[in-house]
């Protein structure tokens, strides 16, 4: 699905969200009150500059104190890589913005991720992945690097890497795997409204973070769990 | 464990870059206080290392425990820069995410992460970079709980991609020369964007734009360090003691900090020029500058020092 | 991956009573060791696991060496190795047996 038809399904009566340089602020009717919307439109990098945007309109939303829901769309490249960029600080910026989408869940606002095309590494982290839940649609594409990259730094033959890929979730690029390793909670029906599919999302969101159990109960992270729960039994037992 | 006694280790001659975690994690902490989680003798190692022929470590490269930093009760986390560049697998992550979810119930004084990582582990890279998200989860609810959550940077990885997200959650970051902090290394911008925008050979431009000094300089980091492990206590120590509070007057107070930093430099093409812009006298001498004379330069840059993280 | 164990007869054992120890770190050229003290005071077991194949003649040489000058009896030795050049692996395990020694 096109963000178009992202927004449009979910609030047919219209809504005012923009997209700017890649860059989406905005909000939508959803039930009784608003649904803000930020994201990243066009396989956008993220950067300093938009970061610091999109953690504005988070900011914004926390400060109206409305505890309304915050839609995380997107559709991203990676980190914007250049040397402007990690001058200025782009760890910070990212961070902070990932901040600002932790500090909205804290203060009552659910903060769902929604990854409809691509999305990667830092760009990744601070937007999709620092939501409460995230959903995705048929089609998203989340990756940590391409599998040519990878192949590049691990200097494996990229029709061996492929091979592994089939069978190894965990390392490999893509969608299910993603789902597989927990930090994709659920993928939507693009055949159906996304308002309903959204609302029982919001609905079913857990207050603990779920992501390292899910990727043991899916296999696509089995071991992570399992070790975060002995890290805290041998700190509690002293 | 043995090799866990610091008796042969002199905080103040030991290099930080060149210790290993658990040297680092010895000589920082009070003598014999440490206790690790899953030691080594544990065995939880990499369960994907094997499937592309690599050799694994029996702590998979992070060393994760409890101990004190002048009589008060610490957790303690540190990665290993020299395996797999100390980056994020499926049992590292987990490692580090179980410390943080840990602090919840024992309320330490601090949490202390010593980053030395150049990112997500690729043969790993879906559970590394879910469990980026999830440490980054777990320190804002650290945070929350009033426990400062620290993390010292100056080993030879540094501390790249994920592992710089991480860094920006943290309450204060205290770096040394040699600790370089950024999102894209130098060899992944030159290779996505060519050697005109970055040059990774050029080591001086690497140190100038991501090193510990441009980060103090500009206020990416709290506190600038001498190479050896009691700079890095006593920096420690005073941090702890002066973490923000994680709430909305911090982060419309960070949004302002950025916010004015990219107005102010965001036309710079050099760290020199940024550190020119700030008022410093003679920007060419930065790198060179020891500790002291940095120290000075420090004081007067008015980005340095804030509450805005 | 290769992985090698070689099993050794002491005539004593190791002195002091350090449960475990480790030493050194996995990477380019260098390896970590594990020891600990949890067989007969007679024995010694070396497991390694190194992905450089075909050498496990140098391996036996340089572990019998070992257990020849440092009589490591009670100890299992786990090494992770990165590719470590014999004389490197000698000073470390040596390093390893001081460490349980303490």
């Amino acid at each position: 699905m096109t963000l178009a038809e992202i927004l449009a399904s979910l609030f047919p009566q219209g809504h005012a969200v923009a997209v700017r340089e890649g860059l989406v602020t905005g909000t939508g009717p959803f039930g009784d009150g608003p649904m803000h919307v930020v994201g990243i439109d066009g396989d956008t990098p993220l950067g300093v500059d938009g970061a610091l945007v999109l953690s504005r309109a988070v900011l914004n939303a926390v400060r109206t104190g409305d505890r309304a829901p915050i839609l995380v769309a997107v559709d991203s490249d990676s980190q914007r890589m250049s040397r402007r960029d990690e001058l200025l600080g782009l760890n910070e910026c990212l961070a902070h913005l990932a901040k600002a989408l932790l500090l909205a869940d804290r203060s009552g606002h659910p903060t769902i991720g929604l990854i409809y095309g691509h999305t990667a590494a830092g760009a990744f982290i601070a937007t999709a992945l620092a939501t409460r839940v995230l959903a995705a649609l048929p089609g998203a594409n989340p990756s940590v690097m391409d599998l040519p990259s990878v192949a590049r730094v691990t200097k494996l033959p990229l029709d061996t890497l492929e091979e592994m890929a089939k069978s190894t979730p965990v390392f490999a690029p893509g969608l299910d795997n993603m789902v597989a390793a927990g930090a994709v909670h659920v993928v939507l029906d693009p055949d159906r409204p996304l308002g309903s599919q959204i609302r029982a999302v919001i609905d079913t969101i857990e207050a603990e973070d779920v992501r390292d159990r899910l990727g043991a109960e899916r296999g696509g992270r089995l071991v992570a769990h399992t070790v975060a729960a002995a890290v805290a039994d041998q700190a509690r037992l002293g | 464990m043995a090799g866990d006694r610091a008796a042969s280790i002199d905080p103040d001659a030991l290099s930080w870059y060149e210790a290993t975690a658990r040297q680092r994690v010895l000589a920082l902490t009070d003598p014999g206080s440490f206790r690790e989680f899953l030691p080594p003798t544990e065995r939880r190692m990499s369960p994907h290392l094997p499937l592309f022929d690599l050799p694994r470590a029996f702590d998979d490269g992070i060393v994760v425990g409890r101990a004190r930093l002048d009589g008060e009760p610490v957790l303690i986390a540190a990665q290993e820069g020299r395996f797999m560049g100390g980056a994020f697998g499926e049992v590292h992550g987990g490692k580090l995410v179980g410390l943080l979810r840990a602090a919840l119930a024992l309320k330490p004084k601090a949490v202390l992460i010593l980053f030395d990582t150049g990112g997500v582990r690729l043969q790993e890279a879906n559970a590394g970079e879910t469990a980026i998200a999830e440490a980054m989860r777990a320190i804002v609810d650290v945070r929350v709980a009033g426990i400062p959550v620290i993390g010292l940077i100056g080993g030879r990885a540094g501390c790249y991609g994920g592992g710089g997200l991480i860094a920006g959650t943290c309450s204060r970051l205290a770096v040394s020369e040699g600790g370089r902090i950024s999102v894209s290394g130098p060899e992944v911008i030159e290779t996505n964007k060519g050697a005109e925008e970055f040059d990774s050979r050029d080591r001086a431009l690497v140190w100038r734009t991501m090193g510990g000094k441009h980060r103090r300089l500009i206020g990416g980091a709290d506190a600038f360090c001498a190479d050896t492990v009691s700079a890095f206590r006593k920096a420690a120590r005073d941090l702890v003691g002066r973490a923000p509070a994680f709430d909305l007057d911090t982060l419309e107070a960070e949004q302002a900090r950025l916010e004015a930093r990219i107005d102010r430099f965001g036309d710079c093409r050099d760290a020199t020029d940024v550190w020119a812009r700030l008022g410093v006298n003679d920007p060419e001498s930065v790198p060179a500058m020891d500790t002291d004379a940095f120290a000075e330069t420090v004081a007067r840059s008015p980005e340095a020092d804030h509450d805005a993280r | 991956m290769e992985s090698l164990t070689f099993r050794h007869t002491t005539k004593k054992p190791l002195p002091g009573s350090v449960p475990s120890a480790i030493t050194g770190v996995v990477a380019s050229g260098n390896l970590e060791i594990l020891l600990e003290r949890v067989l007969p005071p007679d024995a010694c077991e070396v497991a390694i696991e190194t992905p450089i194949a075909g050498y496990g003649d140098v391996w036996e040489a340089v572990v019998a060496d070992f257990v020849a000058r440092a009589q490591p009896g009670g100890l299992r030795i786990s090494i992770n190795d990165g590719g470590a050049r014999p004389d490197t692996v000698s000073l470390r395990l040596l390093q390893g047996a001081r460490l349980m020694e303490a």
